[in-house]
């Protein structure tokens, strides 16, 4: 069925998927959209976070930081998961588009990941006497950080794009299986090992504000990483398609504007 | 009958080839030519199906071939650049193993026929890594002799390191599988005896 | 021999030749193993008792590791030579000859350690009843890192520092064998039984088994393109 929609376009243009041509002016006009929203969102969500939620009884001002910790280690698990989602795609329909989207948004994925590290370091310090405890979120959240250093080592490795698309796509999904696995076995051990008692996120008992704060963040993470997608995939698309006589035409106009 | 229509291939940067067709018949021989870096082995990989076209498609008695890949390489012969060899099995066991891994039932004393034929009769036992360059060609050409019934043949410079009788002799063989129904595409940098001089399709008139 | 398994039979029996042939590289992996065991004692201190309680992880991060550096040589050369390229070509399943290569590796590479692990557990004081289960756990866990280092391995063929990359890429999906590996040891010693470690393990293989060689078959087409 596929195939039979797709032969009268092939006579004409070497390169069969129009979706990039179409897709570059609209990441270009929904960015900056996109980029205002989580703007004003994490704005909004700190001034909830330092100003509005109460002081925590056991953990003091410490806990603030959650607000930070918790939509990122959010984010970095729904990036990878999106990346996956998009490498299935490219490989089962082999459409360009989804490779070049998942490999946009990995570097993303990856900050979101070092920033959860980060901020949990931060918080551990106070709480539990030390930066780093083997806890069992904490672990599976430096091991999904190497699953996205293994991703853009191997992108940025294969000089040929589509081997490299094709290959990424292939240790997304690898991945994608593996991180449930991953996540329960680590689990698994921390038990077994008398892993820290205090959790980041059980710790506070939730209060109205403080979910509302949460929630504001995480949304301003999902607009954010929209936004810095769309930019990020836009050169991708201009780089993989420089054939394309639009990509001429459209070079010839920013040219013309600088 | 193998056709192709509208093939392009990228090679990193550059485009090779685009709105390239070729049609071959049965009993046909085509020649690739062209200068070194045209992609001439990127087509002939393109047409194994062992890469893919960045644009159009290639049918092999009306099927596509990627759509229907197992039946199309049970009638491919391909020999590439690289001659397939382990420098740790002798040359008998490398074809044996050739064989096998292509699922041919092959005799082990057609493949002593086979190589003593092409001239490898006192390197039956010896590791392949003694060999010369010529003589590593000629186990993988061996194939070829063995009255395996595969139509499609497809040689990457199939004479080079070769002398002239045995030049000659993969010549005559070459136009016998033609002359049976079969079909053979192959580059090649010298002229060699055949029965019908092969179609020649230049790629540097078809180049981007 | 049904036609089908004929690749897989010919492959399995043309690896296990060649492994054979070039014998010295498997006892590279081998002695690399013994002496990266060996090497615990001088960083930790000869402590019998933290030796003992030590053991289980340094084997099996060893036996990982050991695994790990064998790995690129599972398509290297046949890559190189265009062997690959001829059983790409082949009429029958991609899947069947990946299986059969990486039994033929496990086998040459992967088994020796297994035999290896009890003599080496004995310098760490380990108590005989646990050989039993760390053997096991060997046996099954190693076909693992096999299997998933495969498609690292297909993966990363031909590239410059592949071999980094590899270690890269494979090392973070080797953390959970590691887990249930050296925690079947562990529990087997402090009592608790190593029965849903072994069980993991198994299903872990099987699981392995199914899904590995399809995405080895993939990336291997992806990289000979």
């Amino acid at each position: 069925m596929m195939k039979e929609m797709k032969r009268p376009e092939r006579g004409k243009s070497l390169f069969r998927f129009a979706a990039p041509q179409l897709f570059y002016p609209l990441a270009g006009a929904l960015a900056p959209w996109f980029a205002g929203a989580a703007a004003v969102l994490t704005i909004i969500g700190l001034w909830l976070a330092f100003f509005v939620a109460p002081t925590d009884a056991q953990q003091g001002e410490v806990y603030r930081v959650i607000f930070i910790h918790v939509p990122a280690a959010w984010m970095s698990m729904f990036v990878y998961l999106i990346m996956a989602f998009w490498s299935a795609v490219g490989l089962v329909m082999n459409t360009r588009l989804s490779f070049m989207m998942a490999r946009a948004l990995a570097p993303t994925g990856a900050m979101f990941c070092v920033v959860a590290l980060v901020t949990g370091a931060l918080w551990g310090k106070p709480t539990w006497g030390a930066y780093w405890v083997w806890d069992a979120r904490l672990t599976s959240q430096l091991l999904l950080l190497f699953l996205y250093f293994g991703f853009m080592a191997l992108t940025e490795a294969i000089e040929d794009p589509r081997r490299a698309d094709k290959a990424g796509a292939i240790i997304a999904l690898v991945g994608a299986v593996n991180v449930p696995i991953i996540y329960f076995s680590v689990k698994w051990w921390n038990t077994l090992h008398q892993g820290a008692s205090v959790s980041l996120t059980k710790a506070p008992s939730m209060a109205a504000t403080m979910l509302a704060g949460m929630l504001v963040m995480a949304l301003a993470s999902w607009a954010y990483t929209i936004a810095v997608t769309l930019w990020r995939v836009r050169p991708l698309i201009l780089e993989r398609e420089r054939h394309a006589e639009w990509v001429a035409a459209e070079l010839d106009a920013l040219e013309g504007r600088i | 009958m193998l056709y192709a229509a509208d093939l392009a291939c990228l090679k990193g940067d550059r485009l090779l080839f685009r709105g390239l067709s070729l049609q071959v018949a049965p009993g046909a021989m085509l020649r690739i030519a062209g200068p070194n870096g045209f992609g001439k082995t990127s087509l002939l990989r393109i047409l194994c199906g062992l890469a893919h076209p960045e644009a159009g498609e290639i049918r092999w008695n009306g099927r596509s071939i990627a759509s229907d890949r197992e039946s199309f390489h049970r009638t491919l012969l391909y020999l590439g650049h690289a001659p397939a060899l382990n420098d740790l099995l002798t040359p008998l066991e490398n074809l044996r193993f050739a064989c096998a891994a292509a699922g041919d039932d092959v005799d082990e004393d057609v493949c002593v026929d086979a190589l003593v034929r092409i001239g490898l009769a006192d390197q039956l036992d010896l590791p392949a890594r003694v060999l010369s360059q010529g003589q590593r060609r000629r186990v993988g050409l061996a194939r070829l002799f063995l009255g395996i019934r595969r139509s499609l043949w497809v040689l990457d410079e199939p004479f080079t390191a070769l002398d002239a009788a045995a030049v000659a002799d993969l010549a005559t063989t070459l136009s016998d599988h033609c002359a049976a129904g079969g079909v053979v595409i192959l580059t090649t940098h010298q002229d060699a005896p055949f029965a019908v001089p092969p179609t020649v399709l230049d790629l540097s008139e078809v180049a981007a | 021999m049904s036609r089908t398994l004929g690749p897989f039979a010919a492959v399995l029996r043309r690896d296990l030749l060649l492994a054979w042939r070039g014998r010295a590289d498997v006892l590279v992996t081998l002695a690399f193993f013994v002496v990266v065991v060996c090497l615990f004692p001088f960083g930790v201190g000869a402590e019998t008792n933290q030796l003992r309680s030590i053991a289980p992880g340094v084997l099996w991060v060893a036996a990982l590791l050991a695994t790990l550096l064998s790995l690129h040589r599972l398509f290297a050369q046949d890559h190189a030579d265009g062997t690959l390229e001829q059983l790409l070509l082949s009429p029958e399943p991609t899947v069947l000859w990946v299986v059969a290569k990486i039994v033929a590796h496990w086998i040459a590479t992967g088994m020796p350690l297994v035999l290896v692990a009890p003599a080496l557990a004995l310098l760490f004081d380990v108590e005989q009843g646990a050989l039993g289960v760390l053997v096991l756990s060997l046996a099954l866990g190693t076909p693992i890192l096999a299997l998933l280092g495969a498609v690292g391995a297909a993966l990363t063929l031909g590239l410059r520092g592949g071999g980094m990359l590899l270690a890269l890429l494979v090392l973070p999906l080797f953390v959970p064998v590691l887990i249930f590996g050296a925690g079947a040891v562990d529990s087997h010693l402090s009592g608790t039984g190593a029965d849903a470690h072994i069980l993991l393990l198994g299903g872990g293989l099987l699981g392995a088994l199914a899904l590995a060689p399809v995405a080895c078959a993939a990336a291997l087409r992806i990289a000979v393109e």
